[in-house]
């Protein structure tokens, strides 16, 4: 039963290397990739369902005894967040569709999509520090793929740095994990967790938790490390920033949720305390650069840095309360990123521009377009009965509860500015003069169906917020008390 | 021993780091090579360094040689294998296509 653990890191990863030997017939590798996605998005969420009724499922690869082998956990928040990366993964395949050039989807676009689902989703599953940095690898490899995928200037001016800066922190992150492993003597993290507490060596267990954080700063895009993002998000084709938008960052931040909250919580006062003072940072910077452009890709780009920010803040409350938050922010900010790069990216794709002060009156021409994105606008901002209300609800609930005052007025604060900078977009968008000389003759129907897709969850976590909660609290529960996690891979 | 791999790392963490910082492409890939090695030395060395020891726990075996951080490095070492040539292919691409391999000329302001 157990087994079936391995199945979305293996559905992904071996539709993947199958289409790369179809890579000359393009109809027969859409139709696959059609196929396999809804295929996968149908496996996922029925493991996720057992694992929430039924309990943790760990997969011992090989059957190795815990220590010596690897292990794949997948507990109930892994598989809630594998199931929403493949519902943005199933929306954005079929947005892929209709939005590539034909040359970018003959050049290995489906394959590297495949492989980085299958890197993103065993990031999520794996229960081993050295093995959460092969799937990192692994996505950042299919990562690097597509970022250059189409060979623009632009692309590899922006690619560059994003390359080497995740190298860098990649090579920081196998340091990290080898001194951890010199000190504590494991890299399985739910030993970890069990022995850092017995080894009673405060101090370089706290240098390593930074450098930890430190590494999955920079991934996650959190103050003051956030500096690659926007530019290097908004190059690649609309597609390839969704999926980033969506995916990548939040991967780095489950990994400081989970080693935060499993691992280094022996120092609540100063690391925990750190997490508070960097999410204020990010909400305030992020929503600044936010502001300060007419880009419609990138305002949205920008906008990514404060959601990391609210999840982070979850994190640096830690209560149950505020954990449960971060866990429904994180899900929430997965849909919408996806939604928001995908409906920006219909508006660029019909108006021919991406400039804000060159638009105008496109509600006349496409009212269907402006009033989802009217919805995405007010989801982002966290408005009910968005899914974005009931995370931040939480999360400053929890803040204030913990006595954050300050943080929490901050975060209610950028909301605001968030509301600001995104309706900008609608206003000088879709309201005013018509600036378009003429219409293009052009379909987007199709580009709105896979926005429309996401937006449907959107509101479904928002008003069906009653459904879900038990649940994610009962997350939120266990991830301040691992116990549950520490027992379910440790027995025999 | 320790100390000499210790401080072998160190030093090549070092010219990485000097070398990343530097404004030529390739530079920067020479770096991040050598950033790397220093990681891979590391990892071995976090083990203790047995000579000649079996790297297997069995009944009558006491003294052994750590065999993870030998696994580790291996992985460590193929990934950045790959992500090397692939750096140095796209480096050489970013050049053909941008016409300069210097890094202060590609900053990128005009991308507005």
């Amino acid at each position: 039963m157990s087994n079936l653990v391995i199945l979305p890191i293996l559905l992904p990863l071996l539709t993947g290397i199958f289409l790369v030997f179809f890579n000359s017939k393009l109809p027969l590798v859409r139709m696959i990739t059609k196929v396999m996605v809804i295929i996968n998005l149908i496996a996922v969420s029925a493991i996720a369902y057992e694992v929430v009724q039924n309990g943790t499922m760990v997969l011992k690869a090989g059957d190795w005894t815990v220590p010596y082998g690897i292990v794949l956990v997948a507990d109930p928040l892994a598989m809630v967040l594998v199931v929403t990366a493949n519902i943005v993964a199933t929306a954005c395949a079929f947005y892929a569709f209709h939005s590539l050039d034909e040359q970018r989807e003959r050049f290995y676009f489906y394959p590297l999509f495949q492989l980085l689902i299958a890197g993103v989703s065993g990031a999520f599953l794996t229960g081993d520090l050295f093995n959460l940095f092969v799937f990192f690898e692994v996505l950042l490899i299919a990562s690097y793929g597509l970022i250059v995928l189409g060979g623009t200037k632009e692309q590899f001016r922006e690619s560059f740095k994003y390359i080497i800066i995740n190298l860098f922190s990649s090579i920081l992150f196998v340091t990290t994990v080898s001194f951890l492993y010199a000190v504590v003597g494991t890299v399985n993290m739910a030993q970890l967790a069990e022995r850092v507490g017995e080894v009673e060596q405060g101090g370089i267990l706290t240098t390593i938790a930074i450098l930890l954080l430190v590494v999955f700063a920079t991934k996650g895009a959190l103050f003051p490390l956030y500096f690659w993002l926007p530019k290097s998000y908004t190059v690649p084709p609309t597609v390839i920033s969704a999926l980033f938008g969506a995916l990548l960052t939040k991967v780095g931040v489950y990994s400081i949720l989970r080693v935060f909250s499993l691992i280094f919580v022996y120092d609540l006062t100063f690391t925990h305390q750190l997490f508070i003072i960097l999410a204020a940072f990010t909400l305030i910077f992020g929503v600044v650069g936010a502001l300060s452009t007419n880009n419609i890709q990138l305002i949205v780009a920008y906008n990514i840095i404060p959601a990391v920010g609210y999840m982070i803040l979850g994190i640096g409350v830690f209560s149950a309360t505020a954990l449960a938050g971060s866990v429904y922010y994180l899900v929430h900010d997965m849909i919408i990123k996806a939604a928001l790069f995908l409906l920006v990216g219909a508006m660029a794709a019909y108006s021919g521009t991406s400039d804000l002060r060159k638009m105008g009156g496109l509600i006349k021409h496409q009212p269907v377009l402006g009033w989802l994105f009217f919805i995405a606008a007010l989801a982002l901002a966290g408005l009910p009965p968005f899914s974005g209300f009931v995370g931040k609800l939480l999360i400053l609930r929890g803040a204030f509860e913990e006595g954050h005052y300050t943080v929490a007025v901050i975060g209610l604060l950028t909301s605001l500015l968030i509301l600001i900078s995104i309706i900008k977009i609608f206003i000088k968008g879709f309201w005013g003069e018509d600036k378009l000389e003429k219409v293009p003759n052009i379909s987007i129907r199709n580009k709105i169906m896979p926005a429309a897709f996401l937006l449907f969850f959107t509101v479904l976590l928002g008003i069906g917020a009653e459904f879900f909660y038990p649940t994610v609290q009962s997350i939120g529960d266990q991830i301040i008390d691992p116990i549950n996690y520490i027992d379910s891979v440790m027995k025999e | 021993m320790e100390i000499i791999m210790s401080v072998l790392a160190g030093l090549l963490f070092t010219a990485g780091v000097y070398m990343m910082l530097q404004k030529q492409i390739l530079k920067i890939v020479i770096g991040t090579a050598l950033l790397s090695h220093g990681a891979h030395l590391f990892i071995i060395t976090m083990g203790k360094l047995n000579r000649g020891k079996p790297p297997i726990l069995a009944e009558d075996v006491t003294n052994y040689a750590d065999p993870l951080p030998q696994a580790l490095i291996l992985t460590s070492i193929v990934i950045s294998f790959g992500v090397t040539s692939f750096l140095l292919v796209l480096a050489y691409r970013a050049y053909q296509t941008n016409g300069t391999d210097n890094m202060e000329k590609l900053r990128g302001n005009d991308h507005e």
